[in-house]
């Protein structure tokens, strides 16, 4: 079997799930200047709802991928809920304050996340069942299975879907005003609070999907998966150039390229002294390389910081 | 003539500053109307106070006949109040179309449910709000920019390009602040006859300038602020003669 083709297959799946997560980061980034660490959680919540609800589902005798799909529909409901209710409670009183304000209420919120999650969905980790199709394909010498086919086409899609939103109709030109200039957006009639409201909303529901879309990948979910895969998707959000949309599909797929390559040769190329299991030193090792020699990322422009 | 816009006794104060003091005009439907004062006289803070982005202390602004009472900036856009910046202030990253279709946000309104469906009033809306766009352009002389980033335009071609987006509101009252501040002559004198033609197609405008004979060959009426005071108000050969003017321009032994 073909070691790296297969890596760049794994690599590729992780690294879709790293961009939806990473389009949350840098979309609220865009248009506050505000890292909301509260993000990872909110794809928690996403997948142990779904979990939660395809449990209901499944009882109903609806196909498995039917099933997955009307938890994946009600978990969006329930993180753009969330998302809209985080950003209206913890960051909008906090939108005159100093920077410091809302970075380290972003942490309170996502420790009460994760807190609420336990509560409600215990301390064990979950099995998903596997609601979609366990086919395998073979492939010039590598193997992919049908969900990872399913994660790299569902991801592409709502990507692409994210972009025509953004930058071919009425509400993202909005968006991309406030980004650009809050108060001269208002003067142009756009609400901006809306916009900062939808970007949320949005950026939830990119989550809630990631959720689905990790738990059925790793058949597993638990109240702390929310914490790495959000350090990580943010990592891979500087990595494309915080503030911008296409860097962080670029920065998501490469950084699940980058730790599945590196987790597939590490054992090799250190004699065994390290395993796979350094895989996520890959992604923290990105990021400092990033800060220190591109901060602005790949496709980040050098910016002044904002008066 | 009606009474468009009617401010009764402005007033705003920064700390121990009062940038406006018991200001009170009256602009007509349908004229030109110039804001002019010295450096620091609150000409600015009058347009901000206009437009919502600050608070007034004191005072009642009235819109025709409507109380301008309103919260947030997309009010006063809604209501019928457009602006453009004495340092041009456009969305620099968007192409100059992009900036004026922004612009049309207050009259359309097509939501994300429609975005995501790609519903037939969506899609017809947008096409709309894309040809009123490139005509707006056409209309204040920049049409073959449409494609082009907005700040990659020509420093003329911005302050053209900040009336457009202005005009795509649909105002009822449109603001200039210092449209002609940096611009040659051969810029000036195109402004001038882009301001008439505002004119002519029935628009009011409220002009703050410093170019003297810009304002006095352009204007229907005059008020003069200084120190935050309205110190006259008429037309602009009285204005020109009013021996206050003189002083709060020249200093009192002019007088």
């Amino acid at each position: 079997m073909d070691i790296f083709l297969q890596q760049l297959i794994n690599g590729l799946t992780l690294g879709s799930i790293y961009a939806l997560v990473a389009l949350g980061y840098t979309m609220v980034y865009g248009i506050l200047g505000l890292i909301n660490f509260a993000h990872g959680e909110v794809v928690m919540i996403g997948a142990l709802s779904s979990l939660t609800f395809g449990r209901w589902l499944e009882n109903s005798g609806l196909p498995g991928p039917l099933v997955l799909l009307a938890a994946l529909l009600l978990a969006a409901l329930v993180c753009m809920t969330l998302g809209f209710t985080i950003e209206r409670v913890a960051y909008r009183p906090l939108r005159n304050a100093s920077r410091l304000a809302p970075l380290i209420t972003a942490i309170g919120v996502s420790l009460v996340l994760q807190q609420l999650a336990m509560l409600v969905w215990g301390r064990s980790y979950h099995s998903v069942p596997a609601w979609l199709p366990a086919g395998r394909h073979e492939f010039l010498g590598a193997s992919f299975t049908d969900v990872q086919g399913v994660i790299v086409a569902v991801a592409a899609l709502s990507m692409a879907g994210l972009m025509l939103l953004v930058n071919r109709t009425r509400m993202g030109r909005a968006m991309r005003a406030t980004a650009e200039n809050p108060a001269i957006a208002g003067l142009m009639g756009v609400d901006t609070d809306r916009m900062v409201s939808l970007v949320f909303v949005i950026g939830s529901a990119l989550a809630a999907l990631a959720g689905v879309l990790v738990s059925a990948n790793y058949g597993i979910a638990h109240y702390h998966m929310g914490f790495i895969l959000g350090l990580k998707a943010f990592t891979a959000a500087v990595l494309g150039g915080i503030g911008n949309l296409a860097g962080a599909m670029v920065g998501g797929v490469l950084l699940g390229i980058i730790e599945a390559l590196g987790a597939g040769y590490i054992g090799d190329l250190t004699g065994g002294v390290f395993g796979s299991h350094y895989q996520d030193v890959f992604a923290f090792f990105v990021l400092i390389i990033v800060l220190v020699f591109r901060p602005s990322g790949l496709l980040g422009e050098k910016v002044a910081e904002r008066t | 003539m009606t009474v468009l816009l009617e401010a009764v006794g402005v007033g705003k104060r920064f700390g121990g500053v009062q940038a406006l003091k018991d200001v009170s005009l009256t602009i007509h439907a349908g004229e030109i109307y110039g804001l002019i004062g010295p450096n620091g006289a609150g000409k600015t803070t009058f347009f901000n106070v206009l437009t919502g982005l600050y608070v007034r202390d004191a005072g009642e602004l009235r819109l025709a006949g409507r109380p301008l009472n309103l919260a947030s900036p997309h009010e006063v856009a809604k209501a019928g109040i457009a602006r453009t910046f004495q340092n041009i202030r456009l969305f620099g990253n968007m192409t100059a179309c992009e900036n004026v279709m922004v612009g049309r946000h207050v009259r359309t309104q097509a939501g994300v449910v429609g975005a995501v469906l790609r519903t037939a009033a969506t899609r017809a809306e947008e096409a709309a709000i894309r040809r009123a766009a490139e005509e707006l352009l056409h209309y204040v002389g920049i049409g073959h920019c449409a494609g082009t980033i907005a700040r990659h335009l020509s420093y003329g071609d911005q302050r053209r390009l900040e009336i457009a987006r202005a005009l795509a509101t649909e105002p009822k009252l449109l603001a200039l602040d210092e449209p002609a501040a940096g611009m040659n002559a051969t810029e000036t004198a195109a402004l001038r006859s882009l301001i008439d033609g505002l004119r002519a197609d029935g628009l009011t405008v409220l002009l703050i300038e410093h170019d003297v004979k810009l304002v006095m060959g352009l204007c229907d009426r005059v008020a003069v602020l200084d120190d935050g005071e309205k110190i006259a108000e008429d037309v602009p050969a009285a204005v020109q003669a009013n021996p206050k003017v003189i002083e709060a321009y020249l200093g009192a032994s002019h007088a």
